[in-house]
This record gives structure tokens, sequence and C-alpha cells, in this order.
């Protein structure tokens, strides 16, 4: 029996250790307050479209409110979607980085979170993205409008009520948000093509992100 | 007891992944070591609850009973009783069945495997193939059986 209760020791003493080393390494967001936005370094990397095995990553760093945002999400990504990231060439990144003079940035970010909380981060973004001209110019805070759009996408209402009156991502977002100030994001959208700047400042169309896919994949192979 | 020892060890190690998962579910463990991004899909995603509570609070909550049925049918004192294998057998296949709906879950609705879940899947199962030879055992008379199954007998004096 002894052997046996020395095995049981070590299981409880690396399972503890492992524990304590997990949430010391990779800290949680602090609880949602009502008072100022909690700062958090949460770990969470953002959601993802596309295979983990895609050659090529992009991070988008966006702003729900931002029209050039929008204008992206509903013209060319559908296409990028279609050409590259359904055909495994290419994974998707979506970084938030609600930008300060937009009103209702955060909020919407909140919105789309809560939405991923129940497995439909996309179809919100993509929906918020959509009828952006319709809540983005408002002067009243457009929360009821994203409760109407979560119960469009058969979410649970009260769980999505509770997420976004409790702000439980706020800590993600703004982490997100400190993220691109780090590697120097100043407006949306900003992209990343496997961790260096989008390569074309003024061409972001989707003919241009295959190309630039399409060579990365070509120099990959040439190595 | 080697079954019954065998599943408490392998119970306490299925208990700390779900203990972790839980942790990371409530915010206490602010990423998941995953590697690819699939657990906080799954962890994040609807079916992650199950009746209103997490589903890594059903394994904790299910590892432990588990650990705690085999550690006590461990001891020399219940050594020849049949109940904690049979109670073991009960909570192992409940706890298969459960995982079996899960991994559906992940592979045709969800379409993310999280590790973890893996893991956690590969213990109760094994746990639950112990489970089924302990009982074996013991239905093919093994030990123990003796001492509890048989009625007491008074051998008349010679």
């Amino acid at each position: 029996m002894k052997p046996f209760y020395a095995v049981l020791g070590v299981v409880v003493v690396a399972g503890a250790g492992w524990l304590v080393w997990a949430s010391r390494t990779t800290p949680a967001a602090p609880p949602a307050t009502s008072g100022p936005v909690p700062v958090a370094a949460d770990g969470f990397r953002g959601y993802v479209l596309g295979s983990d095995s895609a050659p090529v990553e992009v991070v988008e760093y966006a702003d729900f409110q931002c029209p050039h945002c929008g204008e992206f999400a509903v013209l060319q990504l559908p296409t990028i979607r279609q050409q590259l990231i359904a055909t495994g060439k290419l994974r998707w990144r979506l970084r938030d980085y609600p930008i300060g003079n937009f009103p209702w940035s955060r909020v919407s970010a909140l919105a789309a979170h809560c939405a991923g909380e129940q497995g439909k981060f996309w179809p919100m973004a993509d929906t918020l993205f959509l009828t952006q001209s319709q809540w983005g110019r408002s002067s009243r805070d457009p929360s009821g409008y994203f409760r109407d759009l979560a119960r469009g996408l058969n979410l649970d209402r009260d769980k999505f009520d509770a997420c976004l009156a409790s702000a439980r991502y706020a800590g993600r977002i703004e982490a997100s948000h400190q993220e691109g100030e780090a590697r120097g994001v100043t407006g949306t959208p900003t992209f990343f093509v496997n961790g260096r700047p989008w390569p074309d400042e003024r061409n972001v169309s989707s003919d241009r992100f295959k190309q630039v896919v399409d060579s990365v994949i070509a120099a990959r192979h040439k190595r | 007891m080697r079954h019954r020892q065998t599943i408490a060890l392998l119970a306490l190690i299925g208990f700390f992944i779900a203990l972790y998962l839980w942790l990371y579910k409530i915010g206490a463990i602010g990423v998941l070591k995953c590697g690819s991004g699939a657990c906080e899909a799954v962890q994040t995603s609807r079916w992650a609850d199950f009746l209103g509570a997490p589903v890594a609070l059903y394994g904790v909550v299910g590892y432990a009973v588990l650990f705690l049925v085999a550690l006590v049918g461990a001891q020399p004192a219940f050594a020849t009783r049949r109940a904690p294998t049979v109670i073991l057998a009960v909570l192992a296949s409940s706890g298969l069945l459960f995982t079996l709906y899960l991994t559906y879950l992940e592979l045709a609705v969800i379409h993310a495997i999280c590790r973890w879940c893996v893991g956690s899947a590969v213990i109760i199962t094994v746990i639950w193939v112990v489970s089924m030879s302990g009982l074996k055992t013991w239905g093919a008379g093994g030990v123990g059986v003796a001492q509890e199954d048989r009625l007491p007998v008074s051998l008349p004096p010679p």
C-alpha cells in the first residue's frame, strides 16, 4: 500500500503545483466592475478563423465602429474567406482595437465577445459590421440594438444581457488594445502578416491579400 | 484491490485536468495552455455548460467521487466488499457516456478539439476498462468474493 500512497502524493503535489504555475503565468482578467474599465493581461489571443495549420496568419486590429473596418469586413473579407481561409492557406485572427473617438467601440466589442461566449462571435462580428451605419451613427447607447441582433442570432438573451451589463470581457478588449499599441497600431484596420506589418497600407483589397499570401507561401516552398 | 488503486490514481489525474478547465471557466486562469486555440473555442462555446453548470465542474465532481470511492474501496477494511467495485463501474459508465456525448459535440458541432478534453476522455475510458475488468474479476470469484458473497456456514461438529 505504501508505494500507492507515495504515487498519489506525487500526483497531488505535481497537480497542485501545475495549477499554481498556470494561474501565475496566465493571470486572469479581474472581475468586471462598475468603475473604471479593468486593465487585464488575460492572455486571450483573439478569435480565429481558419485552420490551425494554415501557413499564413493575418492579425487584424479592428474597431467595430470604424467605417474603414466595416467597409473592409463587408466588401473584402468574404472573398478572403472564400479564396484563402476556406482553402487552408490563411488563418485570420481578429483583435480589438477600440479607437477613442468612437463612442460605441467598446460596447460593440463587448457585444461581439458576449456572442462569442455562446459560440457566435463571427456571426455577431459580421452583423455588427454589416449594420454599422444603423447603430454607429446613433447618439444613444446601442446596447438595446445589440440585444435585438443577439435575438436575431438565436442567442440566449438573458445570458447575453448579463454578459453585456457586467462588461465581463472589458479586460480582454483593453488588453488587446494595449497589445496593439505596443505593436505600433495607430488606426484601424491594421494588419500583420505572419507577425510583419502589412506591406501595402493603401491597398487592402482581397486581390492584394491573395498576392501577399501566395508570395509568402511561395517563399516558404523555396526554402 | 489493484484495480481500485489504479482507478484512484487515474481519477486523481482526471480531477486535476477538470479542475484546470473549471478554473479557466470561472476566470481564475487567463488562458488555456492548448497550443492551437481550439481549447478556448470549446470552452467558450455554448456547449461548455450543461444544465446550467460548467461541464468542467461535472468533471471535477465526477472525478472527485470516483477518487474517493476508489480510495475507500482500496482500504483493507473494504477489500472484501463488492460494493465499491460495482459503484465504480456505474460511475465510470456514466462518465464514459457523458464523455462520448461531449466528444460528439466537439467533432460534429463545435468542430474543434480541446486537448485537455481528449486527455480526460482517455482517462475516463481507461477507468471504465479497469472498472469493467474489476467487475469481471469479482463475478468470476476473484479476490474477496468468498468472504462477502457467501452465506456464513456453520460446519457441523465432527
